[in-house]
């Protein structure tokens, strides 16, 4: 099915849903992702049973600051889906979804990892990219991107999120 | 590949060389010569390919650019029975402790090769994760610039190695 | 007493416990890697041992973290491209083509034919190079000394082909937004048709070495299976999912680039083990090299290679000079002395670059490990808002514990060198 099928398919139950450069993009809410991924799985003609990725985008000073993004796909229908969900800055908690899907595991400790997202009920919630003493979580936008600034022939050059555009 | 000339070049020593010898005596020079040789002949890498750099190493070392050359085919995987750390990629700030360990580890002489430029200075990725210059780590002897650098590049810098060790005094 | 009895028997003396006279058994903690000659790059591996059975296994990654993801929230999205061609170094076309036809669907244009061409011609080439990388390395941590060798000799001739188009062996920034940053040099095509010519022959000694060799086989056959069901429940993709009886690939099932225009198979194995994985690869050499010479053929007529748009396309025209690829003397003549205009323009978009309207996309090929995938969001500016790369070496790590538990800590090199994991990629 296309994009346009898909949507008008699960409009009902998901009201928020929308089309996009041929991709449907559905918003839900961290209460009833659990029960929206089911039934995108279970439903037979979307059978949305392969999680690709899990990650997020950090917009601070908005509401909802952090979206998680869960990219779906159908083996047997080769259609995508991108469910999306939104958390506040100062709770950014959100239900794991590796009862559902097992390949969530890793993805799920990266994005805590980088981001400070914490995923309840997840097996092993540990630092995965950086070392375990790592303190912050970089990929959010109010960190640094860190390094040291080069001196060359006399000349200083800041770190390069801090030289300006031209 | 360009070849140094200097003064010296046909008879193998430079004025300064002459002088040293003439001060030390015969007997300590042509041993430190002879140590300084051996020394270079056959040096053994230790294995340590991290990333992009990696690869160049390891074609450095297979049939068309052929390190075998200079007896230097042979990467030891354990670190007491190398004498050459060649830092091949870049460095994360996860994997510095565990380069410093395996440096300790190799035992005296020992020489550093900084090959590419995120090991010699952090390249491209000038951010929290990459340590910026792993000669902030363990003393570096050569720096090969190159992102990354092509296999002549290494070589030629592994013969600058060379030319170093073979003019280092190590006998006083 | 119990000692003397104990040396009958050949047991140390030592392994009895003192107080209860039973004999222990321990389970073992050894740590492999991350520097370690068979583990693929720097990947940690935490093993629990009973003898050589290994009982529980616990891969730990990160050592090669590079901030890439970061990094290229502060740079154009053209020096993104040079960004995230790093990530999977051994296949540094692919990492580059998903980024690029992710940013040319947010700006929602398509680059020229020609261009399309050139793309699926040199990722085609990537997928033999870094198959043959795999083949090398892997027969390499198995004993297999020679292979190493003859991968890597048909590896330097791609590379060749490489260099002689882009200007670098590895890591080239060659595909960008809006099409190829140059066209063919007037020998590539002889230089591809004789790659084409040989190739075919070599492959077929590979076969020979190592399809019925004995010490190949013990090794390979029945170590590291994985069903269906575990594949995809664990995210896995590439050839190890198309191993155990699946056959998914993005080629086929969601096409780009023209890929529904070429005729190749997808090859597909029934065993799920190390061996049809090593079969499956060195098919998808061989189809490789069926897309790679119609690819060759379409290349015949010319056509331009960027996007006619001035406000995307890449503004400097690029030819080979007496010291490699270089800048154009008739462009830069045109911009330095001609046209004020064209001076201005060139400098707003090396400095700037495009401004990519607001949205997100995840745009997703098939690389030689399994699904890559770029999840690209744009805030209207002149540098990417988050580039996310689903990276399919970081999935398929997830499948370790699976494969390795229960078997011995042997077969674990095995395992691991049929996944074919590159850890930039994993840590990015």
């Amino acid at each position: 099915m296309n994009a346009a099928e898909i949507a008008g398919r699960i409009r009902d139950h998901f009201p928020d849903v929308y089309v996009a450069r041929d991709e449907v993009i559905v918003l839900v809410d961290r209460g009833e992702l659990i029960d929206a991924l089911i039934r995108l799985r279970d439903q037979p003609d979307l059978s949305f049973g392969f999680l690709s990725s899990v990650t997020a985008t950090d917009h601070p000073g908005k509401d909802p600051r952090f979206w998680i993004v869960y990219e779906l796909r159908s083996v047997e229908h080769a259609h995508r889906l991108r469910v999306k969900v939104g958390l506040p800055g100062d709770d950014p908690h959100v239900p794991s979804v590796t009862s559902l899907f097992p390949t969530a595991d890793w993805h799920e400790r990266e994005t805590w990892d980088l981001f400070g997202v914490v995923f309840d009920d997840h097996p092993d919630l540990d630092r995965i990219l950086l070392p375990d003493d790592w303190e912050g979580h970089p990929l959010r936008k109010d960190e640094e991107l860190g390094g040291v600034g080069t001196q060359y022939h006399g000349a200083f050059i800041p770190p390069v999120d801090e030289r300006t555009m031209p | 590949m360009p070849v140094e000339r200097y003064e010296g070049h046909l008879t193998g020593r430079t004025p300064e060389e002459v002088e040293e010898e003439v001060r030390k005596g015969v007997m300590l020079t042509t041993m430190d010569r002879a140590v300084s040789w051996a020394r270079k002949q056959s040096m053994w890498p230790a294995t340590f390919g991290l990333a992009c750099c990696a690869i160049e190493m390891m074609s450095a070392g297979a049939g068309r650019y052929d390190l075998s050359r200079w007896g230097m085919e042979l990467f030891r995987a354990s670190p007491r029975q190398a004498d050459l750390m060649i830092v091949a990629g870049r460095v994360s700030q996860k994997m510095a402790p565990v380069l410093r360990r395996v440096y300790d580890q190799m035992v005296e002489p020992k020489w550093v090769v900084s090959m590419g430029v995120c090991a010699s200075a952090g390249g491209m990725f000038t951010n929290y994760a990459i340590v910026q210059g792993v000669d902030t780590i363990v003393p570096v002897d050569i720096y090969v610039p190159g992102c990354p650098p092509k296999p002549e590049m290494l070589m030629f810098g592994i013969l600058k190695l060379h030319e170093k060790i073979r003019t280092t005094g190590t006998i006083r | 007493m119990d000692a003397a009895r104990d040396e009958l028997r050949g047991v140390p003396h030592q392994v009895r416990d003192r107080v209860t006279g039973e004999v222990r058994r321990e389970t073992m903690i050894i740590n492999m890697g991350p520097q370690h000659p068979s583990t693929h790059g720097v990947l940690r591996l935490l093993l629990e041992l009973d003898g050589e059975t290994v009982i529980r296994c616990k891969p730990i990654v990160g050592y090669l973290h590079t901030g890439i993801e970061k990094n290229t929230e502060y740079r154009t999205w053209v020096q993104g491209v040079a960004y995230v061609t790093r990530a999977d170094y051994l296949s540094p076309f692919f990492n580059e083509l998903a980024y690029c036809l992710a940013v040319e669907r947010l700006l929602g244009i398509e680059a020229p034919p020609r261009a399309q061409v050139l793309r699926v011609l040199l990722c085609e080439l990537n997928r033999i190079a870094s198959h043959l990388v795999w083949v090398a390395t892997g027969s390499l941590e198995l004993g297999a000394v020679s292979m190493m060798l003859y991968g890597f000799r048909e590896r330097e001739v791609i590379l060749d082909i490489f260099e002689a188009i882009t200007g670098l062996r590895m890591n080239h920034s060659y595909i960008r937004p809006g099409g190829v940053i140059m066209d063919l040099p007037p020998d590539g095509p002889r230089m591809i048709a004789k790659f084409l010519d040989t190739m075919p022959a070599r492959i077929d000694d590979y076969e020979r070495i190592l399809n019925d060799n004995p010490i190949w086989l013990e090794r390979n056959v029945g170590v590291g299976k994985l069903s269906a069901e575990d594949a995809l429940a664990l995210g896995v993709t590439g050839p190890i999912l198309r191993s155990a009886g699946v056959p998914i690939d993005l080629r086929k099932d969601e096409p780009h680039s023209g890929y529904e225009t070429y005729d190749f198979e997808v090859p597909v194995r029934t065993e799920a083990d190390a061996y049809s994985r090593y079969v499956i690869r060195i098919a998808e050499m061989r189809e490789s090299l069926r897309i790679v010479e119609q690819a060759l053929e379409r290349l015949a007529e010319p056509g331009p290679v960027m996007v006619e748009d001035p406000k995307v396309g890449w503004p400097v025209k690029l030819s080979v000079g007496p010291d490699g690829i270089g800048n154009d003397e008739a462009y830069l003549r045109h911009i330095m002395e001609e046209s004020m205009e064209a001076l201005i323009h060139h400098f707003k978009m090396v400095t700037q670059g495009v401004r990519v309207p607001e949205g997100e996309v995840y745009q997703a090929v098939e690389s030689p490990r399994g699904e890559l995938g770029m999840y690209v969001v744009s805030a209207n500016e002149h540098r990417p808002y988050r580039v996310k790369i689903r990276d399919p070496s970081f999935v398929n790590l997830q499948a370790v514990p699976t494969m390795v538990e229960g078997g011995l800590i042997a077969d674990a090199i095995a395992v691991i060198a049929s996944l074919d994991p590159v850890m930039g990629g994993v840590d990015r």
